[in-house]
């Protein structure tokens, strides 16, 4: 022992005249750190209620519970996250993982309440003292739980493209397709957005097991045309995918055609093992052979009843066939959706037109029930003087021509009018035929009907887009084997009641310019006059389109319609959805006793137990 | 004031005669589980002979949670959240090798900064972890000054772990695949400060405790670790290093970016309670330097996270793993074996507690007094929650 160590303790004291460690006001003088993981903060404007959040959470901390104002809204499943503050452990994984970036902290440390209940809230719905405060955990840039960008799927150059009608988009191989899968965060809220219902987390995962057949066995639950919409679906589920919201929306699409390339068409009848279909003995009878007519024939066909279709062209498939060029479509991929359709059993009438090689009294004479898909085949009028003009054609017959193998006779400098798909469509089948091609549009390209993809695609490959131009009149060119279009810019002028902006005409500001053709695309019409005029007034038709039932039943018994005939949408994936509807329906009718809570009428509630 | 007895322990692993408790002679006593000293809730089973231990029996299972098994039932992010409990002073080594096993096993690699960061927050965290240590055995020998002012000046440090990753004991901040977020705006200075404020510290902090006739006194001679027991009983860290032994993992198998730090292993040749004491300060001042270090060189942009795949559904390749890593008390490591699913098969979190609570400690405590039970177990630095992790 030395005298140092006797004394050098002492030293404490000096320490008594510092300035203390401890705080007066802890929570005034020392608010927590700006990124402090406190309380939770959920924007419920922001939120889709896509339950990422409750999926990562280790602790079951978070419920998802609806919640009335947000019920309804598209792209949003209706609910919030609700929070237990007896469960939670401030991990923050919900705030990383959350798809709309909606989810945060706040910095607070403490909270005090005599009401235990208080603990179990709905964030952003509940009010809370702290929801306002700025600071608190978020996401930091760059850090991620899932990856935001897509797998790029491979495509034709644009030169290369132009060259040959050979399908642009080249499909994904096996290790991109598990790639692009494992984005996805099984929310679901596709599934409420298409509308077919197709069950994509599922079959999204059974890409990621790499078992494609069950991937094949679930999209035929819903849809008997994946390869198809594997390839053109206009995907209204990826514009909700939640995934797009802060990076790029998982390519459901591109996933779908994946698992019907893996499999062969010979393995269809095995996997989906519909060989054990029992007939029912009635008959009924599909007027058109496209995606709804096909898709109510392979439902009516799992029902057992047989199925006969009529179908006017020598082919089936309808718009998909005439109307969507085989570099978005191949007919070897529609072939083998139709084939495999058609191998159950179902008989097909082509080349037979109804009300004229048979009526439709005698149909309905004939069948149990008629389910009338004859979708939209007469071009829609541009209300302008010359447009009988022997150079101006229409999109769907130059698409048909084409699709027939015909020379649509466009000639090298062509001229499209319309922003929707199908002026899109023969644009680029213009440009593939060698034409020079311009795109007239009345509005601004931002709002044109097209898919964002098909204009850009169009851009690439050479089309000019001239937006705000309306045309005003055709007349004859000086050179005969021309023609010439005047056209006139237009102003966007804001609808007063709120509506989207109308586009007008500024007649100080004429062009006018010579074209081999004008292929006038600008929407297409119904062509009802196979039905006789008391048959019309019974389907209650407006506008050339049935508004059908819950059943995709009409005023006339034993008669039901789908496809764009019959709805809004006029897509593939809606078709195939009225008539997979239509089939339930129809199955309702015929086969009463199976539902035996109903009366005969079809026209009753949607969500009882459907027989398959 | 009494001198303990200084046992020297030999190797001799012979079972000694059980003691008749009838006889009278002897007193059984429990020393925990509540906090004794502090390490946590464990307990001895004491016989004493007198004031004399002769017997001494670890007893653990207060605090089982069953973390390794937790783990098989989680998916591998849901994890990380699971291991910083493992050990409460020291989470972030539970959380940078669980990361590292599941990185090393899932090819992935950690970008440069991210690396830079997880080791600033190590060093951090040993530095919180040895001041609160230096605060333990102090109190351990009845000296309350410096827990005060130690525990104190540790919640400055958490003060930088929450800034840098939202939160002061359960960081979760070393996420697979990189951390969670860069370095905050102004935080270099505001840890220089704190840096320089733990030097003070130290020095004050040697001169009270290190020359405090008191402390040398009962903590010189107390638990002796001979070099012949470092190998046989597995001992690791400064418990070893504090006997001659130039053990360090940072040094010996450097990961992260100890290999591009300047610093050099701290060894001892008291290799008693209060020679692992000064091991332990003269680790935490080279704790300090390295965090230094770190906040020069840690880059201040780039990615601080490798590209992930959805964890949500993350499945890791079969194959088995063991990572370690030097924490403030030895070897830390992790052994991972994953059968390809999204949940781990199975994880072992070897823990340098295991051997110096258990093994260790019943054989040092025989021939201690009993007042000087609790700096024993401190100076062994153990933390009862990585024994039945």
């Amino acid at each position: 022992m030395n005298l140092k160590d006797l004394l050098s303790p002492f030293f404490v004291w000096q320490r008594a005249f510092e300035k203390p460690y401890t705080s007066m006001r802890p929570t005034i003088d020392r608010p927590g750190a700006p990124a402090y993981r406190g309380f939770h903060i959920n924007v419920a404007e922001t939120c889709v209620g896509c339950g990422s959040c409750h999926t990562i959470c280790q602790n079951h901390a978070i419920d998802m519970v609806p919640v009335e104002q947000f019920q309804g809204r598209p792209g949003d499943s209706g609910l919030r996250p609700r929070f237990d503050y007896g469960r939670c452990c401030w991990c923050g994984l919900c705030v990383d993982i959350c798809t709309a970036a909606s989810l945060r902290m706040s910095n607070e440390y403490a909270w005090i309440t005599e009401d235990p209940t208080e603990f179990h809230f709905t964030a952003g719905v509940d009010d809370k003292a702290w929801q306002d405060n700025e600071h608190g955990y978020r996401r930091a840039e760059g850090y991620h739980l899932y990856p935001p960008k897509r797998i790029e799927m491979d495509m034709l150059s644009p030169e290369e493209s132009v060259q040959s009608f050979d399908e642009v988009a080249r499909g994904y191989n096996e290790e991109q397709a598990k790639k692009e899968a494992d984005r996805c965060v099984e929310c679901g809220i596709c599934v409420a957005t298409c509308p077919a219902h197709m069950d994509v987390p599922d079959y999204i995962h059974s890409i990621r097991d790499g078992d494609y057949e069950k991937g094949l066995q679930l999209m035929y639950r819903t849809n008997p045309f994946p390869a198809t919409c594997g390839r053109i679906c206009t995907r209204r589920c990826e514009s909700v995918c939640p995934v797009g919201i802060l990076g790029e929306p998982v390519a459901i699409r591109w996933l779908k055609r994946f698992i019907v390339d893996q499999v062969d068409a010979g393995e269809y009848t095995r996997i989906l093992n519909n060989d054990a279909v029992v007939e029912s003995g009635h008959r009924v009878a599909i007027i058109g052979a496209g995606p709804g007519g096909l898709s109510a024939a392979y439902y009516l066909r799992q029902y057992g009843h047989a199925v006969s279709v009529f179908e006017a062209q020598a082919s089936a498939g309808g718009m998909l066939r005439y109307g969507v060029p085989s570099y978005r479509l191949p007919d070897a991929d529609l072939d083998k959706d139709i084939e495999y359709i058609v191998s159950l059993g179902v008989e097909m009438n082509y080349n037979t037109r109804i009300g004229k090689d048979i009526s439709f009294e005698q149909l309905l004479q004939d069948y149990d029930a008629v389910f009338l898909s004859t979708g939209l085949s007469v071009p829609s009028s541009m209300r302008i003087q010359g447009e009988d003009h022997p150079r101006v054609l229409s999109g769907l017959q130059v698409l048909a021509d084409v699709a027939n193998g015909r020379d649509p006779g466009i000639g090298r400098k062509v001229a499209v009018i319309g922003g929707g798909n199908v002026a899109m469509d023969a644009s680029r089948v213009s440009r593939r035929l060698g034409g020079d091609v311009t795109i007239l549009y009345r509005r601004r390209i931002a709002d044109m009907p097209a898919d964002t993809e098909e204009i850009h695609e169009s851009q690439e490959e050479g089309c000019t887009i001239v937006p705000q131009a309306i045309p005003v009149e055709i007349v004859d060119a000086a050179d005969s084997s021309q023609v010439t279009i005047k056209w006139g810019e237009a102003e966007m002028v804001q609808d007063p009641k709120g509506g989207r902006p109308r586009p007008v005409l500024q007649e100080d500001r004429m062009h006018e310019e010579s074209y081999d053709c004008i292929i006038s695309a600008i929407g297409q019409g119904s062509n009802l006059d196979y039905l006789s005029r008391e048959i019309q007034d019974q389907l209650a038709i407006e506008w050339g389109k049935f508004s059908p039932g819950e059943y995709q039943h009409t005023g006339l018994a034993r008669v039901f319609v789908g496809g764009d005939v019959a709805n809004r949408t006029a897509d593939a994936i809606s078709a195939i959805e009225d008539g997979h509807h239509a089939a339930r329906g129809i199955n309702r009718f015929l086969n009463p006793d199976a539902y035996p809570n109903n009366n005969t009428s079809p026209d009753t509630t949607r969500s009882e137990g459907e027989q398959q | 004031m009494t001198q303990s007895t200084g046992h020297s322990a030999s190797l001799d692993f012979t079972q000694p005669e059980p003691v008749d408790l009838s006889s009278g002679k002897y007193v059984k006593l429990w020393q925990g589980p509540q906090h004794p000293g502090i390490t946590g809730n464990m307990s001895l089973e004491l016989v004493l002979d007198g004031d004399t231990i002769i017997e001494c029996k670890t007893h653990v299972g207060y605090l089982h949670r069953a973390f390794e098994k937790l783990m098989e039932r989680r998916n591998y992010i849901q994890n990380f959240t699971v291991v910083c409990r493992i050990a409460v002073p020291e989470p972030t080594f539970n959380e940078y090798l669980y990361s590292a096993a599941v990185e090393e096993l899932s090819g992935i690699e950690v970008p440069e900064r991210a690396i830079w960061l997880r080791t600033m927050n190590l060093e951090l965290m040993r530095l919180a972890s040895f001041l609160m240590w230096i605060g333990g055995i102090s109190g351990a020998f009845g000296k309350y000054t410096v827990p005060n002012w130690t525990l104190a000046y540790r919640d400055y440090v958490l003060d930088l772990f929450e800034e840098m990753t939202g939160a002061r004991i359960y960081h979760m901040y070393i996420v697979p695949g990189g951390v969670r977020a860069g370095m905050p705006e102004g935080f270099e200075e505001r840890a220089r400060a704190i840096m320089d404020g733990a030097d003070k510290l130290l020095d004050q902090i040697e001169r009270v405790l290190f020359n405090n006739v008191v402390f040398k006194a009962r903590s010189k001679g107390l638990g002796i670790i001979t070099p012949d027991m470092v190998d046989p009983y597995g001992i690791v860290g400064p418990n070893a290093r504090a006997c001659g032994f130039a053990r360090d993992l940072r040094k010996d198998e450097p990961y992260l970016a100890y290999d591009q730090l300047d610093f050099d292993i701290v060894t001892g040749n008291e290799p008693d309670a209060y020679g692992r004491a000064y091991c332990r300060l003269l680790e935490t001042r080279q704790s300090i330097n390295l965090i230094r270090q770190c906040l020069e060189r840690t880059p201040t942009d780039g990615p601080f996270q490798a590209d992930m795949p959805n964890v949500l559904h993350w499945k890791i390749p079969p194959g088995e793993t063991y990572v370690k890593a030097e924490c403030t008390r030895g070897e830390y490591g992790y052994y991972m074996v994953s059968d390809g699913s999204e949940y781990v098969r199975r994880v072992h979190v070897r823990g340098p507690s295991y051997t110096h609570a258990i093994a260790v400690m019943e054989r040092l405590a025989v021939g201690t007094n009993i007042a000087d039970i609790a700096g024993l177990m401190v100076s062994l630095h153990t933390y009862p929650p990585e024994i039945e992790r």
